[in-house]
């Protein structure tokens, strides 16, 4: 039987464990985990700090998935080497593992950056200094993160601003701290950023953009590079993170930024793949849930022969900041001028209100967008950008959403003659206005003439309006106007 | 509705409130209409021409008997509708059981209640579609209404809608989104994930009613561990529906003191039909609101009858009581009613859509009986279908009109409608209605019962096993169902006719209106979460096939139009078909309102007149499935069947769009 081993048992590798299993139950699969527990979705632990899940809630795996599939998963162990002559995973340096396909799902770490005292002189993270990656991080911050507690956020991309917006709500003080001039740079521009940091400024949030952190001091806080202070009890670090390549690059696969892999997922070794947080695939180290689980639901088409001609062509990325009251999404490239000749550019802004919206056209169709505080806009752009569609023409619709809403006709006056009023029996004005010259002047009669508002009477309103205007046209007063059957 | 002198009334009664639409008013017409068959019709050189009753009879059961004689009885099939009354769905599984001995029965009800049924026996053991009245509904503060447009299939039902926030999920901006508090718009097929992120969504925001998933429920964890995947920002790439407007639409059931989660077929008419009801099931269930007074979960039936037709035994796995076919206690009870040996009852047959597919091969039937069905235009793939009634022996068709699938057959048979006969049908809240007959039918013009006796008797059964009185029928049924799920032992047409609203079960002198209270269907008296995924239309859009489809229905019309064509006043307002389209998409495509399109799929072609309507989805098209000939939207649509009810994938299709 074919033996399948993973090493990481994260998303990526919980996935294919998951894809694999669906497709043929029988393959023989082992998953090697260096978390003791079961694998979590890592996607929710912006949720966990903010307090709308829990960690049970975010289990990926029951306890005894692996006993009910028949899965060999080992829990709390270390990988320390491949043999790949041999076709073997040596873990806690003793025993063996061997494997006919090789699946390096080993995820990425947290980068630390190389401010003074945030580390222990052994390596490890100093008090009150917390990365954000991990079940244990997590657990770590929201035990110190008791309301009225002042903490650091190091880093204003998208993972940073989710935790930050998870300890405000915890009712923290909460001050982020970017060496950029604007948040989330790799997907905003600065009209953007400025605005999403007006938005999460009211939330009570403060920001230190454009400033580095040059030293640690424990139960007291950051000093940054401009001599200010900024003080914290807590300093919880998102800084970016780095593929987890060690395992292979001392096996000697190819690596750069992370472990290379084709379309096929493949490395330079045929048997040993790579998925998730630590592959690179077409030079792009994507650090993002929906690749990882793209890519696991391709490797398992072709380890288990189900399609072996399947391949991965990358996917296409759009950023959603999950924060509370925030409506965030970009995707594309945003970075083109308002007058760049080739691309059609919209934008509106209207930061008091926290609204932003700027769309990149070429040929009509989405190049890019930053949407802040335009959920409809959102939505239906993410739709065309994913699906490929051609933007409606009606740009302004696009970008508003539902706010624009269609002009209703004030007075019968202004309806067509054709207009249906009562659509349960095709009842239009032009056969009430014929009934009515008829003689059927009022409400009553009208509807036993026509059989107007008799279905959902849903029309009712409508068509004594309508009766109150001949009236009044005529010089009547509006008799049984209320006397609708 | 009452029915004096051709002209038709309004009926004051908690479902429609006093309210008819254009097609109940105009129902008259079709008494007198000259499309109405009044004499059998005998194909012969290839015209159908008149014929005596026991011409036709006799022709009918001599094939039959031939070919039940030469390759056993499964080489006849019987098709038959969910607008037939208890008693004929009754006779015709019976008939198809006992007469014939064939397993090859089964309905149209299969196209259209088959997931909400499935979901429904799934998560509370039992399926009767709305398990409370539906006066109930008007006292809810929220009402979520998922892939149903009352406000053009049901307009009086609408009134029952128009006290609470009214949360619509619909593809489409539908007259009944019109009316929304909230209109939810996801892209075709993918309700199922708008449903677990909604689900997602009440365990993120703290709406979780913990005390009934103890009490009352089972099986949250592992419904939970699909849930957890899809977080709100996931499902809005999916759907299109934003986390903003999910988080809405459960805030307002949350909020409400009482709430209603209600599906129709755009959610269940699917490959994935059976798990999306599970999923709004689900959603209903974390929320407390199944088996709660004034609170719950019902599916909105589609056809007069859809759900009494999916309780006597026309259904391919079932016999009457909502028996399963394959329970050896079911098959002793109803052979002792039915004075035959259980062992001499078939097995469960094929579905609907495989049934048809099945006709004229080598290995199914060679012969068809339908009654209260219009496979041609109603079925998926339509152009297939007909091309397998093409290929039988023999195609025996009951109707009131020459319908598209009556002028195929080798024999029709005329039979008798709504006000010229009496029988039973059971609403959308499981009452049983008795309809008494009120006019003559036309000379000539015999009931679907008086047809399956006539046959019976031909095929060598005893007279008195297929009666022709339903007041008869309806009293072998009501023994054939005790102790089933769905008895009815206690009704009678005297009760019924003394005006007593009787909900099934009605086992002695009262009557169920509200099930659940105090415990569900399954022996553990507890609901079930089911774990379901979201898996996404059978056939996405491609380059060659870039947009989707949907069908539905117009006010109009019902069903496949075979009636309603023919009453003037409604084919006057909605005359041809017509495709509904994004005024962008038409354009791009070389169309303008008003032009002559083509829609293609991979099944077929079929024409019909650009409407331009500026709410629609760029990337959708909408046809009503209402016409025949060219217009048949059915010739495009996908016979991707659900691994669990048979249903067809009716909602969604990959299409493209050209000047025809």
């Amino acid at each position: 039987m074919r033996r399948v081993v993973v090493v990481g048992y994260g998303m990526a590798g919980a996935r294919f464990a998951d894809e694999v299993l669906r497709r043929d139950p029988s393959v023989a699969l082992t998953v090697l985990g260096e978390e003791r527990h079961p694998a979590y979705n890592r996607v929710l632990l912006s949720s966990v700090v903010a307090g709308s899940m829990t960690a049970d809630s975010v289990r990926l795996h029951g306890k005894d998935w692996a006993a009910d599939h028949g899965v060999d998963l080992r829990l709390g162990v270390t990988v320390t080497g491949i043999d790949r002559a041999r076709r073997v995973v040596l873990i806690d340096g003793e025993e063996e593992v061997p494997y006919d396909a090789l699946v390096l799902a080993t995820g990425a770490r947290s980068w630390i950056p190389p401010t003074d005292g945030l580390r222990k002189p052994d390596g490890s993270l100093a008090p009150g200094v917390v990365s954000f990656r991990s079940m244990e991080d997590c657990e770590q911050i929201i035990d110190a993160a008791l309301p009225g507690t002042p903490v650091a956020v190091l880093g204003g991309g998208l993972l940073g601003l989710e935790a930050a917006r998870g300890l405000a709500g915890r009712g923290c003080l909460v001050t982020v701290v970017h060496p950029v001039g604007h948040l989330m740079e790799r997907q905003l521009d600065a009209g953007a950023g400025r605005v999403l940091a007006r938005s999460l400024g009211e939330l009570g949030i403060e920001f230190r953009l454009g400033a580095l952190a040059v030293e640690y001091v424990a139960g007291d806080g950051l000093v940054l590079d401009d001599g200010s202070r900024v003080p914290a009890e807590l300093v919880v670090v998102s800084a970016g993170v780095r593929a987890a390549t060690e395992i292979a690059s001392d096996a000697g696969i190819a690596v750069d930024k992370g472990v290379l892999v084709d379309d096929a997922l493949r490395t330079d070794d045929p048997r040993v793949h790579a998925i998730g947080d630590c592959a690179q695939h077409v030079g792009t180290v994507s650090g993002l849930v929906q690749p990882a689980w793209e890519q696991a639901a391709v490797l398992a088409d072709r380890l288990t022969g189900v399609a072996p001609a399947a391949r991965y062509r990358g996917t296409s990325v759009v950023t959603r900041l999950k924060a509370r009251d925030i409506d965030l999404a970009a995707l594309g490239d945003v970075h083109v001028d308002l007058d760049c000749p080739d691309h059609e550019v919209l934008c509106f802004q209207d930061p008091a209100r926290g609204r932003y919206a700027k769309l990149v056209l070429r040929d009509d169709f989405v190049m890019g967008a930053i949407l802040i505080g335009a959920p409809d806009a959102a939505a239906a752009i993410t739709q065309l950008y994913d699906r490929g569609l051609a933007a409606p023409t009606d740009r302004l619709a696009l970008l508003l959403g539902r706010a624009l809403t269609p002009e209703v006709a004030s007075s019968p006056a202004d309806l067509p003659a054709s207009a249906v009023m009562c659509k349960c029996n095709t009842v239009s004005k032009g056969q009430l206005v014929t009934a009515y010259r008829g003689g059927a002047t009022s409400v009553s009669s009208l509807v036993e003439a026509t059989r107007a508002t008799t279905g959902c009477g849903g029309c009712k309103d409508a068509v004594c309006g309508l009766v109150d205007w001949l009236n009044r046209a005529d010089g009547r007063s509006s008799g049984d106007v209320g006397s609708a059957a | 509705m009452t029915l004096t002198d051709g002209q038709v009334s309004p009926r004051e009664f908690p479902t429609n409130r006093g309210g008819l639409c254009q097609k109940g008013w105009t129902s008259a017409a079709l008494l007198t209409s000259p499309a109405r068959l009044t004499t059998p019709l005998i194909r012969r050189c290839g015209v159908l021409e008149p014929a005596t009753w026991d011409e036709a009879l006799d022709l009918v059961a001599t094939t039959l008997g031939e070919l039940r004689a030469e390759h056993g009885p499964d080489s006849v099939g019987v098709f038959g509708g969910g607008g037939l009354t208890n008693e004929k769905a009754y006779a015709l599984g019976k008939f198809a059981r006992v007469a014939l001995a064939t397993s090859q029965v089964d309905y149209n009800g299969r196209f259209c209640m088959s997931s909400a049924a499935a979901g429904g026996t799934r998560a509370f053991g039992l399926d009767r579609g709305m398990p409370f009245p539906v006066e109930d509904l008007g006292k809810a503060d929220t009402i979520l209404l998922v892939g149903s447009n009352p406000a053009e299939t049901m307009p009086p039902f609408v009134q029952h809608l128009r006290r609470s926030n009214l949360v619509v999920v619909d593809p489409r901006r539908t007259a009944t989104a019109e009316l929304a508090t909230l209109h939810l718009q996801p892209a075709p097929g993918t309700d199922l994930a708008l449903a677990l992120g909604l689900l997602h969504v009440v365990v993120a925001d703290g709406h979780l009613d913990k005390d009934y998933l103890a009490e009352r429920t089972t099986g949250f964890d592992e419904a939970w561990q699909v849930v957890a995947g899809w977080w709100p920002e996931r499902v809005e790439r999916v759907t299109g529906v934003s986390v903003a407007d999910q988080r809405v639409a459960v805030q307002l059931l949350a909020d409400a003191e009482n709430a209603y989660v209600l599906t129709g077929r755009g959610t269940e008419q699917h490959a994935s039909g059976s798990d999306a009801v599970s999923a709004w099931i689900n959603l209903a269930l974390s929320l407390g609101l199944p088996g709660t007074r004034g609170s719950g979960y019902g599916c909105l039936t589609g056809q007069g009858n859809g759900q009494g037709g999916r309780e006597h035994g026309q259904k391919a796995d079932q016999l009457p009581g909502y028996r399963k076919i394959d329970d050896p206690a079911a098959r002793a009870h109803v052979g002792g009613v039915w004075g035959v040996d259980p062992d001499d009852l078939p097995g469960p047959g094929r579905s609907a859509y495989e049934l048809l597919d099945a006709l004229g091969t080598p290995t199914g039937p060679k012969a068809l009986l339908v009654f209260g069905s219009n496979v041609v235009v109603s079925a998926p793939r339509s152009d297939h279908v007909a091309d397998r009634l093409a290929d039988l022996d023999l195609l025996v068709v009951a109707d009131l009109v020459l319908s598209e699938t009556a002028a195929l057959a080798d024999v029709v048979f005329p039979v008798t409608q709504w006000a010229e006969e009496s029988g039973t049908m059971t609403n959308l809240e499981g009452r049983i209605l008795l309809r008494q007959r009120a006019v003559e039918p036309p000379e000539g013009v015999r009931s679907d019962l008086d047809v399956l006796r006539g046959l019976a008797i031909r095929l060598g059964q005893p007279e008195e096993r297929f009666p022709v009185e339903p007041e008869d029928v309806f009293t072998e049924l009501r023994r054939a169902s005790a102790g089933g799920a769905a008895d009815y032992s206690g009704a009678t047409y005297d009760r019924l006719a003394s005006g007593e609203a009787l909900y099934w079960p009605v086992l002695g002198p009262g009557s169920s209106p509200r099930m659940f209270l105090d415990r569900f269907a399954h022996p553990d008296g507890l609901a079930r979460f089911i774990p379901v995924d979201h898996r996404g239309p059978a056939e996405p859009p491609d380059a060659e096939y870039p947009v989707q489809l949907t069908t539905g229905r117009v006010l109009q019309h019902y069903q496949s139009g075979a009636q309603t064509r023919n009453v003037p006043e409604l084919n006057d307002a909605v005359p041809e078909a017509y495709v509904e389209v994004h005024p962008d998409t038409a354009a791009r495509a070389g169309l303008a309102e008003g032009a002559l399109a083509a829609v293609v799929s991979r099944r077929g072609r079929m024409e019909a007149r650009v409407r331009c309507v500026a709410s629609m989805r760029i990337d959708l098209l909408f046809l009503p499935f209402h016409f025949a000939g060219s217009g048949r939207a059915n010739l495009l649509t996908n016979p991707a069947l659900d691994p669990t009810s048979r249903m067809p994938e009716f909602k969604v299709c990959a299409v493209r769009l050209e000047p025809a």
